[in-house]
């Protein structure tokens, strides 16, 4: 690089980043956020999490409660994942270049896809709260919404990915469209398609104590009740409980990934 | 299931016809997945609970708040300064958490990168930052609320947990894949840990790490909202949750998730723009 280039670029750096700080002390600004007490807040918060979270006996006498209530959150977000992904196979078939009908519903699925997603999952939980009550079903069709979203997105990409050699093929054979999609373009894409659905059941486990807490369902509602009610020991419980759960999951399916890749 | 035969030319089933599916490992697992998969959601919808639940009335009325919010959008409690002033306040939650986050995580990062760091540190930093993603981000606002008190201070330090362990991944991911060339150049030539570092690792990643930043603050942006919402850290969050379950607004609860919409489509799109130019093949976690 020339001398007069790296003058160029140590500009540029430069520029971006002051522009950057001043981003920062912008945001700062406007949300009262003082990095000073930021820091001195932070040992002591590490602090009071060691002296009060931890689990006592009389803690772990909840532990039936907590866990059936994890029980039945993992079960939500597994059943929201699986009737996503299998509207998804459908508006991603439909989306894809690879094999999309017509543009129109191509434009259609991804259209949808794309409000679905952006949308963020609390506006959906508060929206169905409203009339779904305080239940399971709210908390599953708010992440389902959100998850169809999501992997209408990533199915498109696999399947745009899918080599197109195998289509051309079965079509230079005379397949029909049905043929095509099921024993060419399904095949290839779906070790990515499980790996993409494992990673949005973790994240539907976490994203559900979010609804949770919202929509008083599931695992969230039982944290929000004992951190509400001050019961540290019991919070420590189901926070630990949540991160067996995820940690496990995530072990799964990684195996899982590592075999089918 | 057809029995695995060893033989070197053709599967047969135990009656001796010939296998026409070729079974292995992969295939098996994907179909065991799948199964299971399939068994537990049947099962999760026979677990729920129902309790007062009439199927027919909620979705009716859900059609007709649906109805009200994207056709009707209005604002009533606020004005449009007040909305572009809490819309400035998820922004500025989401800005900062980036900022301070890809800071630390880059530091850290360092640290977790199996060619610029030693074994045990590498294994001790990757399980921390493992059991701190597996908490989820609300969680930690929520404890961080009591222990440090309510205020913005409390969602920043909580969702800079979850940003730190998320780009400390990435990044480190970036550094492991520089050249080795490069490193052992550098290294050759008596350089000291911070001089290959700023002269071999930094030049070569800079532009994924700008990346990854943003993409996760296009994460951080809608975890502002739900914070907002759900962990009392205010911005438009806030006011999407009080037009909800306090005014029960559902024309002002339109707005909000109008203006929530724009603003995560924008992002959306700048950043599938980056993904395309700097990460050829897709993104994942």
């Amino acid at each position: 690089m020339s001398e007069k280039g790296m003058q160029k670029r140590k500009w540029q750096l430069t520029i971006a980043l002051l522009i950057i700080i001043a981003i920062t002390y912008l945001s700062a600004a406007i949300t009262n956020f003082n990095f000073m007490d930021g820091f001195a807040a932070f040992p002591e918060a590490i602090g009071w999490m060691f002296s009060n979270l931890f689990i006592t006996q009389e803690s772990l006498e909840r532990l039936p409660t907590i866990l059936d209530k994890l029980i039945e959150t993992i079960f939500m977000s597994i059943a929201a994942t699986t009737t996503a992904a299998i509207v998804s196979i459908f508006l991603g078939i439909m989306g894809s270049k690879t094999t999309s009908v017509n543009s129109l519903l191509s434009v259609f699925a991804r259209f949808i896809a794309s409000v679905s997603r952006n949308i963020p999952v609390v506006a959906w939980a508060l929206i169905l709260l409203l009339s779904f009550g305080q239940n399971s079903l709210t908390g599953y069709l708010a992440l389902f919404v959100g998850t169809v979203g999501f992997l209408t997105r990533v199915f498109i990409e696999s399947i745009d990915e899918a080599s197109p050699s195998a289509v051309e093929a079965l079509t230079a054979t005379g397949a029909t469209y049905f043929h095509i999609v099921n024993k060419a373009v399904i095949p290839q894409s779906l070790p990515q398609m499980i790996s993409w659905i494992l990673f949005m059941i973790e994240t539907n486990i976490r994203s559900s104590t979010l609804v949770g807490i919202l929509t008083g369902t599931g695992i969230g509602y039982t944290f929000d009740m004992y951190y509400k009610s001050m019961n540290y020991n019991a919070v420590a419980l189901v926070t630990f409980s949540i991160v067996l759960a995820v940690i496990i999951i995530e072990l799964m399916s990684n195996y899982i990934r590592k075999v089918i890749m | 299931m057809e029995t695995i035969v060893k033989s070197t030319y053709i599967k047969r089933k135990k009656n001796g016809s010939i296998s026409l599916r070729a079974g292995n490992k992969s295939k098996f697992v994907i179909r065991m997945t799948m199964i299971t998969l399939f068994v537990l959601t049947i099962a999760g919808f026979l677990l729920f609970d129902y309790t007062g639940l009439e199927i027919r009335t909620a979705v009716v009325e859900t059609a007709s708040n649906l109805y009200a919010m994207f056709f009707k959008p209005a604002l009533n409690h606020f004005t449009w300064a007040e909305a572009l002033y809490q819309i400035g306040v998820t922004m500025g939650l989401a800005v900062l958490s980036t900022i301070i986050g890809a800071v630390i995580a880059f530091f850290l990062a360092l640290t977790a990168a199996a060619n610029l760091s030693k074994e045990w540190v590498t294994k001790v930093v990757r399980v921390i930052v493992a059991f701190i993603r597996a908490v989820p981000t609300v969680l930690w606002v929520l404890i961080f609320a009591i222990a440090a008190g309510l205020g913005s201070e409390a969602a920043v330090l909580g969702m800079l947990f979850h940003s730190i362990a998320y780009l400390v991944k990435a990044f480190s991911e970036a550094f492991e894949e520089v050249d080795k060339g490069i490193l052992e150049a550098l290294r050759a030539a008596g350089s000291g840990w911070w001089h290959v570092v700023i002269h071999g690792i930094i030049p070569s990643t800079f532009t994924y790490l700008l990346s990854w930043t943003f993409l996760r603050f296009e994460i951080n942006f809608s975890v502002a909202v739900a914070m907002g919402a759900a962990a009392g850290a205010g911005g438009i969050g806030f006011e999407l949750f009080m037009a909800s379950g306090f005014y029960f607004d559902l024309n002002e609860v339109g707005f909000i998730t109008y203006a929530i919409l724009l603003i995560a489509i924008i992002l959306e799109v700048f950043s599938t723009q980056l993904k395309n130019r700097y990460f050829p093949s897709s993104v994942r976690n």
